[in-house]
């Protein structure tokens, strides 16, 4: 008998992942992967494309236009799905608000972040999607410790904490009525650590962002935000140069940069593990309240 | 070889990270024995808080006014829950240390609480059981042990917390674990770890602790980094439930899942279930090259040799190593759903990649989960446990859950919700309900009349002054069967006692001599055997039985034929590589040449006992404590 090798984290995290885009691609009928141009959907991309070897990627990508996107990332996300041939489906924000769908905040800090809900659950609909892929990790978030792998939604695309199904083993049902869907979360058990980790591990391309630039930014309550138009400024707020890079990459109204030398992902993961905050301590919108990511969760939030 | 310590422990260092595995566990203990504030010390002490999630808990200790950073509020989760200071589902929480990435399914110590638990339970590698050692062990410790037992957790660690509260007294501790120990007989679990700690303190959680000098044992961070879990894979029976069909043109076939136990190459020869049509192994495809060999738990796409139709929900096996393949089997099921189970409803059975209707026949026993007794009951309501016959419309392809998780569980799903109602584990094979008087099911003499013995085995018992009794050895070549049952035999004799031994090579020069190794044949021996052990148990021996046999149904035929609780069923196990290691008899040489097959221990099963009486993992304990441990048992 041969020597059994010992599994990596990496390696299991993968399998994983790879296990769960196959039984989305084998339960559902019109599953999509929610595209954000962020690291964590791109290695959800990188995990389907193992899975699905040497067929292609069997489900579109639906990314949520919030209008308000640093300009990278829809580049990044323009140049991955001419190469690998894959369709995307936008779900436009700025469509919802001149619907009148829903309503523009205003003031400082007006965001359309929340507003994305409503545009993700129309497109969904839209498209009669009965499954979504997320990039949500377990670790970002305390109220997300306990979703599911395979997290059920019911018509209206809400999140019900008190009605979710047991998950047992790696079997996943993924069973429902007519009009219900799921969001499914492949990298459940990835932290961010391990999502450079594995970003290194298998070079995997990324947009720009997440390295150290310089960039014009402006301190409010503590997060770095980058100046574009899409941010309104106000006049004590000064304007600085620093070198700094992105944690996340979201909507430029909430996404906060950090202070950071680091230019290449070794030094992105040594700035990760002596990190003293979490990535979603740059979040703005986060900010707001204790429970701000909850609540968003339970109107159907990714 | 670390030569420069400071390096080993800092993360931040190097590729480190390539090196790094993954253990799973969970955690369980009644309110307020401190899982949460345990939790938090681990992940404070091994420096995985981030500052913000440490301010955010310093806001809220102080908004509900207690004096201290309550460590606790890091792990508590849903706003509801937060504000009742209670966890009511399982929760998963992640964190790294060097050596080791973990993810702890914690779940809370509810009584009504059993479903999570056994949800918590069924994807840890290690239980983590708290005690309080002010309040000792509680009913709730017993039924977190229970479960965790039923569900397989290779590994437990009882962990004495608040020894703070008791002076860091050693008796209080020593009392706690002896009476673990006597509970924990009763349960089949063959690793466990005691450790006295204080969460709230910090004592032995992550530092050794300058109060308990009488402890010399790990601290509990130690303990989750260096356990081994590898060797509790099973790498023998190969299975692959086939999960997707990749087809992207004419030329290419190929078939995805993950790998549930055992081992492939390229070139073996394969045969898929339910078809039962054989092929070879073509390649086994990944984005990057083409591997070699696929291991346990990756996930792979096989191509094959032949055109066969395959799709998902068929399982692809060795040849020479098919699972069960049946339509009705026995589980322990516990139920989920406030709507208790009934009886001839049609359920939607999920196993591995397989779903079919499936119905409960009978409800066989219900668990008590605190006394272990077995009840009579006609339901089964939420949160109980109870051994199921069922039936499904299509067969199913498994193996018992103690050989084989993956593909000894299963959901039950209700066609009307869609959720999951239940989850169960199967049993092996058999669905025997009802013990045969004799051991042979084709008796040939139905006229011959039971004759009672002439001098009955209670005067025999009498005079050699000490009670018969059958002592069952099972577990696959190399285990140390007859090594430690001949040891145990010469101790037997020298105290006195009239003892015999029968070992399966004798036999099967004599008696069996006819007899091969085809499940048939391997039946039969052990018919044969069970029935002469018998006739030296009636004249008074305590007689030693060292057989391989493989089969629990076998061995429950044998058994059938003792008075309740004089057969002893001691299984001897190790970790496989270390039985092709000693290789007493040079058999797994021969099998790795290829000269026999269907050997137990490299390409058949050994279908471990359910319930021994003990169970010695020569791997952990020296010959001269195994025996001890025995013949503890006839006291
Ligand atoms: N003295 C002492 N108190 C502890 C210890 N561990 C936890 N506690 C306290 O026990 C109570 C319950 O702890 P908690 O972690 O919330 O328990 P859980 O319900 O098991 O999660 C809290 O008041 C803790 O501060 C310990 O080691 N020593």
């Amino acid at each position: 008998m041969s020597e059994r090798k010992k599994q990596t984290h990496l390696k299991e995290l993968e399998d994983e992942g790879i296990y769960v885009m196959r039984e989305v691609a084998a339960q559902f009928e019109r599953p999509v992967l929610l595209f954000s141009g962020g690291k964590d959907s791109i290695v959800m991309f990188h995990l389907a494309l193992k899975a699905f070897h040497p067929g292609k990627v069997p489900f579109p990508l639906m990314h949520i236009d919030t209008g308000h996107n640093f300009p990278e990332t829809i580049e990044f996300r323009d140049k991955l799905v001419e190469k690998y041939g894959v369709e995307l489906i936008v779900g436009s924000v700025q469509e919802s608000i001149d619907a009148g769908d829903v309503e523009e905040e205003t003031g400082p800090d007006a965001s359309r972040n929340a507003l994305q809900t409503t545009t993700l659950l129309d497109t969904l609909k839209e498209h009669q999607v009965d499954a979504a892929l997320g990039g949500g990790r377990r670790d970002e978030e305390k109220a997300r410790a306990k979703e599911r792998f395979f997290s059920h939604r019911d018509v209206f695309g809400q999140w019900d904490p008190k009605n979710q199904r047991p998950e047992l083993w790696h079997l996943f049902n993924g069973r429902k009525n007519p009009g219900e869907n799921f969001r499914v979360f492949p990298l459940s058990n990835w932290t961010e650590m391990d999502v450079w980790q594995y970003i290194a591990q298998e070079d995997i391309d990324i947009p720009e962002l997440y390295f150290a630039h310089e960039r014009e930014v402006f301190n409010r309550r503590g997060v770095w935000l980058a100046d574009t138009e899409f941010v309104n400024r106000m006049d004590d707020e000064e304007l600085e140069t620093k070198t700094v890079r992105f944690r996340t990459i979201g909507d430029a109204t909430c996404t906060g940069a950090v202070v950071s030398d680091a230019s290449n992902l070794e030094e992105i993961i040594q700035e990760v593990a002596s990190a003293r905050e979490t990535e979603r301590g740059n979040r703005h919108d986060d900010k707001r309240s204790e429970t701000a990511m909850e609540d968003r969760k339970r109107q159907g939030y990714f | 070889m670390s030569d420069n310590n400071e390096q080993a422990n800092n993360p931040n260092n190097d590729n480190k990270y390539l090196d790094m595995d993954l253990l799973r566990f969970t955690t369980a203990g009644s309110v307020d024995d401190g899982k949460s504030t345990l939790i938090g010390r681990l992940f404070y002490d091994s420096k995985s808080i981030f500052e913000d999630q440490m301010e955010a808990i310093e806001k809220s200790s102080k908004g509900s006014g207690e004096e201290d950073v309550n460590l606790a509020l890091l792990t508590d989760g849903l706003k509801a829950e937060r504000e009742q200071k209670i966890t009511i589902d399982v929760a998963y929480r992640y964190f790294a240390t060097p050596k080791r990435k973990f993810i702890i399914a914690d779940t809370p110590g509810h009584t009504q609480y059993t479903r999570n638990m056994v949800t918590g339970a069924s994807t840890a590698d290690l239980a983590v059981i708290l005690v309080d050692a002010s309040k000792g062990l509680l009913t709730q410790s017993r039924r977190h042990a229970f479960i965790s037992s039923l569900l397989r957790i290779p590994h437990l660690v009882v962990a004495v917390n608040k020894m703070d509260l008791v002076d860091y007294d050693e008796k209080v501790f020593n009392e706690i674990v002896s009476e673990f120990r006597g509970f924990a007989k009763k349960l089949n679990v063959s690793d466990v770890t005691y450790i006295p700690i204080s969460a709230l303190k910090g004592d032995n959680v992550v530092d050794k602790s300058e109060n308990t000098d009488w402890y010399n044992g790990s601290t509990l961070l130690h303990h989750l980094e260096t356990v081994k879990v590898d060797a509790d894979e099973n790498i023998i029976d190969f299975r692959l439930p086939v999960q997707y069909v990749i087809r992207p043109n004419q030329n290419f076939r190929g078939f995805s899942g993950r790998v549930a136990s055992g081992h492939i190459r390229p070139g073996d020869e394969i045969t898929v279930l339910p078809s039962g049509l054989s092929s070879k192994v073509e390649k086994i495809v990944t984005r990057g090259e083409d591997l070699d060999i696929a291991y346990p738990g990756d996930s792979v796409t096989l191509t094959i040799e032949d055109e066969i139709d395959i799709s998902r929900g068929d399982m692809i096996v060795r040849k020479n190593n098919v699972p069960t393949v049946r339509n009705d089997f026995e589980a322990y099921v516990c139920w989920m759903n406030e709507k208790p189970m009934e009886l001839g409803k049609k359920y939607i059975l999920q196993h591995t990649t397989r779903t079919t209707q499936v119905f409960a026949e009978e409800l066989v026993y219900r668990m008590n989960v605190d006394s272990l007794n077995q009840e009579d009951a006609d339901q089964l309501k939420l949160n109980e446990i109870g051994r199921v016959r069922l039936k499904s419309s299509q067969p199913i392809f498994f193996d018992a859950y103690q050989i084989n998780k993956k593909t000894g569980s299963f959901i039950i799903i209700d066609a009307a919700t869609n959720v999951t109602v239940g989850a169960g584990m199967m049993r092996a094979g058999s669905t025997v309900s009802k013990k045969p008087k004799s051991s042979s099911n084709k008796r040939k003499s139905p006229n011959v009349v039971w004759e009672p013995w002439n001098i009955p085995r209670e005067e025999r018992e009498k005079r050699n002054g000490h009670k018969a009794s059958l002592l069952w050895f099972t577990g696959i070549s190399g285990a140390g069967k007859s090594t430690i049952a001949k040891q145990v035999e010469r101790r037997l004799w020298e105290d006195g006692k009239q003892t015999m031994l029968l070992d399966g090579d004798q036999v099967r020069h004599g008696l069996n001599g006819d007899l091969g190794f085809s499940p048939g044949d391997r039946a039969e021996n052990i018919r044969r055997v069970g029935e002469t052990a018998r006739l030296f148990f009636e004249h008074g021996n305590i007689v030693l039985c060292t057989f391989v046999s493989p089969y629990a149904k076998d061995r429950e035929t044998a058994k059938s034929l003792f008075p309740e609780g004089d057969f002893k069923e001691i299984y001897i196990t190790c970790n496989p590589e270390t039985a092709h290691e000693r290789d007493p008899k040079g058999l797994y040489k021969k099998a790795e040449e290829g000269e026999i097959t269907g050997l137990t221990g490299y390409d058949a099963n050994h279908e471990a006992p359910e319930n021994p009486a003990i169970t010695i993992n020569t791997d952990e304990m020296t010959v001269d404590e195994s025996v001890e441990a025995i013949l503890e048992l006839l006291d």
